[in-house]
């Protein structure tokens, strides 16, 4: 165990952060790499919304285009958004538990070293695809489509093994989270009085271990295709792609609510702290975390009207996706309903946590309509399921991410951070990224496809406003860069109880915290 | 670790050992969606996969009351490089009958070909009711350079079809030959 | 806050579009309807938008409400409640919940019920059948009673592409055979594929359907008006999928009949051209148009390929290797082969149904002559006829 650990015997440089075992150190590392893959998967898709400006092949050919769209996909869930979730449930987890750290440390680091080789592995067939050798990154798309994925060159193989070890490291990560969320509660604590953000990443973690190895098993069936003559994929040896469609959208459907669930349970925290108000609700919530749970896994095929489906299997992943939602709108009620009355104030975090309760709204209206399964044939694969799913995701893991991290930074830096620019932050983000995903929203019904390196005319003025917006919405995260290291680096003390209105356990520890959170567990009436 | 493990550690070390079983089982769900999926499509007539039948059962009459429209379609696959029609392109049929189709199949190569004819039928409500009896799909083909072959399969249709399906389409992607999984 | 008037503005834009109607402008809404799919889904659509903007707005501005007079700033001290303490309160708790199940299950669910058994009804009454193959990166058209079967490809030159050429008005959305049908009549659409998986989507028809290899899928269509329409593949089906277009000529009837005649005339044509000897000089200068159109992208004009992706044809050993044997059957992996059937698992497709027997024995002969190539072979169309061919 890391108490055995005394402070001044900590090893240095690279070793402290090569050997922690410590939750903050590990916390701050899944962050760092979050950032740095959102900012590759943000560069990636900036060449491609450069690309996109206007029509016409400027400056890559379908090959490369094809690729970027990949790897901006997996990049950003795997790599950005999943890690950026672990890394604040590291940092908080045992600071809102009462514990003094995570349950199973080692693990804890073996879970966050993992990605680093997952991530290289996954870009270093593109880098060297540009460098001339091979045949590129990984060009199927995130969802990777069989019978393409069989045919594709060595990208694939890359993106198998990747995928192989983000899964295991997400799954030993959950592993983590669910023990220490079950065993290391403060005295007092019941589950029922825990922080909705233990909650959220409890249906979270529940979910990925339940569906990553399902993902790993997929992918090592596409492997098997490609290279030990097995027929999962092929209709010639008694296979059939919409097998992996299947398997595929078991996970990625459920990864979409993966992805919201840390969130869904931060932003009531966020909420209450700067309306100084309790959270509204949080029974009601808490069932709708599982009820979310529990349908994310039931309705996956509706990513799959247009492969063809007999009628009764329409209807039924058409009305089980209307269901959720019943558990959403009671989050949204709840939500905002911890607003009503409240005293508000409009510091970063809020804003961020408004904008993602607004942003997110519209995200999860506009699937309400996808989920028409014969409407859906005019919505799928067109760039209005593009717009849908950014105003879900970018909100979620973004936005929502960012109003934890500034309303905690405090708390982890002990200092304050520039609240002006982060303000400007939000302001930049909010029209950047509405500029970006509003135009694509009508763009999708005039009839564009998504992941085509070049279109029609008629679609030229909406993809450049897009475009132009996808540049301001990289600016804005250059900000956060600069707010983040300054407020690292100094600024006005913090104190332990950072904002006026926020509540937990954590907000009794100084700021910044002691290396271990709490030696004396704290009791929790 | 020197030091006796805490009761919580311990406690920890089974939680986490029982949490990756169940990812392990995950994972042996993953593939067993493999088998299960071909469970249900045969179960649902999804993908239009089909099996083999015996003769209809005496008890079932033949329902002269309506026809059924069988199209017949053929698909050579990449890696296949050979003529194959279907002999009638459309075939009037009642329910219940028993049904003789005939498909052309040839190769110009100066290569034996060997191959697997993989059907598929369309609507996918009407493959639980298509019931083959002999199907030159059933078996690899082999094909002498410059052979040509007709090709059979004797087929009914249950007249317990929804009368909703009046049309039925059967087509064969004729595959090179490969190893079975 | 900024935030304030920025929502409603927002809601009221998307309100705006919903109404449909007054945004005729094909680029704000899905394009006119021409089929009873397309003008039922046009009408879900415009009501979905509607009620989702009414709800969005509704919310939000009760949010906005909240967030202009609960302000710290404004000296609001907080309540205290956490849930509905009074029956009266749960029932408000409750109504907006009932109010979406009546949305969802009712006003987005019963039409959605019919508009999904309207999609699924391909099996009844269908007066004629179409069969759509996908290719990378073509669609193949097949009209099976009519034995008609031709491959349609895009003709936007790569020259507009590379931006080397002023775009034409139908930039990318333009191919060299269209699929013709007749208005009126309710068509069965066969949808298979040789490689991966296609969609074809055309969204004034209001169908999207994937072309699943080796499985048929199935959906139908009327077309209510002549016109052109235009549609693209749907699924990321590799390097071209951007470039593999649908257009569709709905004809009347007896428009239809004539080019169904003028097709069988052209059948007829082509087999006796290629009957007769044709020189190497005719050979060459077809096989480079050829080349050209289909070859080109890949292989590169001069032959030279891309390495690690497209192999060279100048020098390469099948060209020197005979295309057919001594008793004029195709050698199996041979130069010829690889033209007509294509290379399994790469992105060679089969030429077999993309070109007709002159055009095969003009870019073998071509291919053979040309491109740092020199074996003076000639294969000829009716050696190429020779081989596929219809029941003897």
């Amino acid at each position: 165990m890391s108490h055995d650990t005394p402070h001044d015997a900590l090893p240095t440089g690279m070793k402290r952060w090569l050997y922690t075992t410590n939750h903050k150190d590990i916390g701050t590392m899944y962050l760092v790499f979050a950032l740095i893959m959102l900012l590759t998967g943000g560069a990636m898709i900036l060449a491609v919304r450069a690309e996109l400006f206007q029509p016409g092949l400027q400056l890559m050919q379908p090959d490369l285009f094809n690729q970027l769209i990949t790897l901006h996909g997996l990049v950003m869930v795997f790599g950005a958004a999943m890690p950026a979730a672990t890394g604040l449930a590291n940092w908080m987890l045992p600071m809102m538990l009462g514990a003094p750290d995570m349950a199973l440390p080692r693990l804890n680091n073996w879970s966050f070293w993992i990605l680093p080789p997952a991530a290289l592995l996954l870009v270093t067939p593109f880098i060297l695809g540009l460098a001339g050798v091979g045949t590129g990154a990984v060009d199927t798309g995130w969802t990777m489509y069989a019978p393409l994925s069989i045919q594709t060159g060595w990208g694939m193989d890359f993106a198998i093994f990747s995928v192989h070890m983000l899964g295991a490291s997400s799954i030993l990560a959950s592993i983590n989270v669910i023990v220490t969320i079950l065993n290391m509660r403060a005295p007092g604590m019941t589950l029922m009085k825990m922080p909705m953000f233990a909650w959220g990443f409890l249906m979270t973690a529940t979910l990925l271990i339940i569906i990553m190895p399902v993902l790993a098993g997929g992918v090592t069936m596409v492997l098997m295709d490609r290279h030990f003559g097995t027929h999962f994929f092929n209709a010639a040896g008694g296979g059939d792609p919409v097998l992996w469609e299947h398997i595929f959208w078991f996970m990625g459907h459920p990864e979409v609510y993966v992805l919201l669930l840390p969130i869904a349970g931060a932003i009531p925290h966020v909420l209450s702290a700067f309306a100084r108000k309790p959270i509204y609700g949080y029974k009601a919530q808490v069932y709708s975390l599982w009820a979310i749970t529990f349908l994310s896994v039931v309705v996956w095929a509706h990513h799959m009207f247009t492969s063809g489906m007999s009628v009764g299997g329409q209807l039924y992943f058409m009305y089980s996706t209307m269901l959720i939602s019943l558990p959403l709108a009671v989050l949204f009620f709840c939500w905002i309903a911890t607003l009503w009355r409240g005293a508000m104030s409009f510091e970063a975090p809020m804003l961020f946590a408004l904008g993602f309760v607004t942003l997110f709204g519209w995200g999860g209206l506009t699937g309400l309509v996808l989920a028409d399964a014969a409407a859906d044939a005019q919505y799928h694969n067109a760039y209005f399921l593009v717009a849908h799913f950014h105003y879900a995701l970018y909100p979620t893991t973004v936005m929502g991410v960012m109003a934890a991290v500034y309303f905690w930074l405090p708390k982890w830096t002990g200092h304050m951070y520039n609240e002006r620019l982060a303000k400007v932050h939000f302001w930049v983000a909010f029209v950047g990224m509405n500029l970006t995903f509003l135009p694509q929203f009508f763009v999708g019904l005039a009839g564009m496809p998504r992941r085509i390196p070049d279109y029609a005319l008629q679609f030229a003025e909406f993809n450049m406003l897009s475009s132009v917006g996808s540049l301001i919405l990289g600016v804005s995260h250059l900000i956060f860069i600069y707010v983040v290291i300054q407020c690292v680096r100094g600024g006005a003390k913090a104190e332990s109880r950072a904002w006026e209105g926020a509540n937990g356990l954590e907000w009794t520890l100084s700021s910044p915290p002691p290396y271990h959170s709490f030696d004396v567990q704290p009791v929790v009436r | 670790m020197s030091e006796p493990a805490t009761p919580l550690a311990v406690a920890n070390r089974r939680l986490a050992y029982k949490l990756g079983g169940v990812a392990v089982l995950a994972l042996g769900f993953g593939f067993a969606l493999a088998p299960l999926y071909d469970v249900f499509c045969q179960l649902t007539g999804i993908n239009g996969k089909v099996e083999q039948f015996n003769l209809p059962p005496s008890q079932m009459k033949v329902d002269r009351s309506r026809s059924v429209q069988v199209r017949f379609l053929s698909q050579p696959m990449p890696g296949m490089p050979i003529e194959f029609h279907p002999s009638q392109s459309s075939l009037s049929i009642h329910p219940g009958d028993i049904i003789l189709a005939r498909y052309w199949v040839r190769n110009p190569t100066d290569t034996p070909l060997a191959g697997n004819a993989v059907p598929s039928i369309s609507p996918g409500a009407a493959n639980a009711y298509f019931k083959k009896i002999d199907c030159f799909c059933f078996r690899e083909q082999t094909l002498a350079p410059g052979e040509e072959r007709e090709l059979a399969v004797t087929f009914w249709v249950d007249s317990a079809l929804p009368k909703s399906i009046t049309d039925i389409t059967l087509s064969y992607a004729f595959y090179g030959a490969v190893k079975k999984s | 806050m900024k935030l304030r008037n920025g929502l409603p503005l927002l809601g009221g834009f998307l309100g705006a579009l919903a109404a449909g109607s007054t945004w005729a402008d094909y680029r704000w809404n899905f394009p006119d309807p021409a089929t009873p799919l397309a003008a039922d889904t046009l009408h879900v659509h415009n009501l979905f938008m509607l009620i989702i903007t009414v709800i969005f707005v509704a919310v939000f501005a009760i949010m906005a409400y909240s967030m202009f007079v609960h302000r710290k700033s404004r000296g609001h001290e907080p309540a205290t409640f956490t849930g509905p303490r009074s029956r009266v309160q749960w029932l408000w708790a409750l109504v907006p919940f009932a109010i979406l199940l009546f949305i969802d299950y009712i006003i987005f669910g019963i039409p959605a019920y019919h508009a999904v058994l309207t999609d699924a009804d391909s099996r009844n009454g269908a007066q004629m059948v179409v069969k759509v193959t996908g290719l990378q990166w073509k669609w193949q058209y097949e009209y099976p009673e009519e034995g008609i079967k031709f491959v349609s490809a895009m003709s936007t030159p790569r020259e507009q592409i590379n931006n080397q050429a002023p775009k034409g008005e139908n930039y990318l959305l333009e191919v060299d055979n269209p699929l013709v049908i007749p208005v009126g009549k309710k068509i069965r659409f066969i949808t298979t594929s040789t490689d991966v998986i296609h969609s074809w989507w055309v969204p004034a028809f209001g169908v999207k359907r994937d072309a699943v290899p080796g499985f048929l899928r199935e959906f139908w269509v009327r077309v209510d008006r002549p016109g052109v329409y235009r549609g693209q593949c749907a699924e990321l089906c590799g390097k071209d999928h951007a470039f593999m277009p649908v257009v569709v000529h709905a004809v009347p009837e007896a428009e239809y009949l004539q080019w169904v005649g003028a097709q069988k005339t052209a059948m007829t044509a082509q087999a006796d051209s290629a009957g007769r000897e044709w020189t190497q000089a005719e050979l060459m200068e077809k096989g480079k148009a050829v080349y050209e159109a289909n070859c080109a992208s890949c292989h590169q004009p001069g032959g030279e390929g891309i390495p690690g992706a497209f192999p060279a044809l100048a020098g390469n050993k099948m060209m020197k290797a005979p295309a057919l044997d001594p008793a004029g059957r195709l050698v199996r992996g041979g130069h010829l082969d690889r033209v007509m059937n294509g290379a399994p698992n790469t992105a060679m497709t089969a030429y077999k149904d993309v070109l007709n027997d002159a055009e095969i024995a003009a870019v073998v002969t071509y291919e053979r002559n040309a491109l740092g190539n020199k074996t003076g072979d000639l294969v000829q169309p009716a050696q190429v006829k020779a081989l596929r061919g219809s029941k003897t």
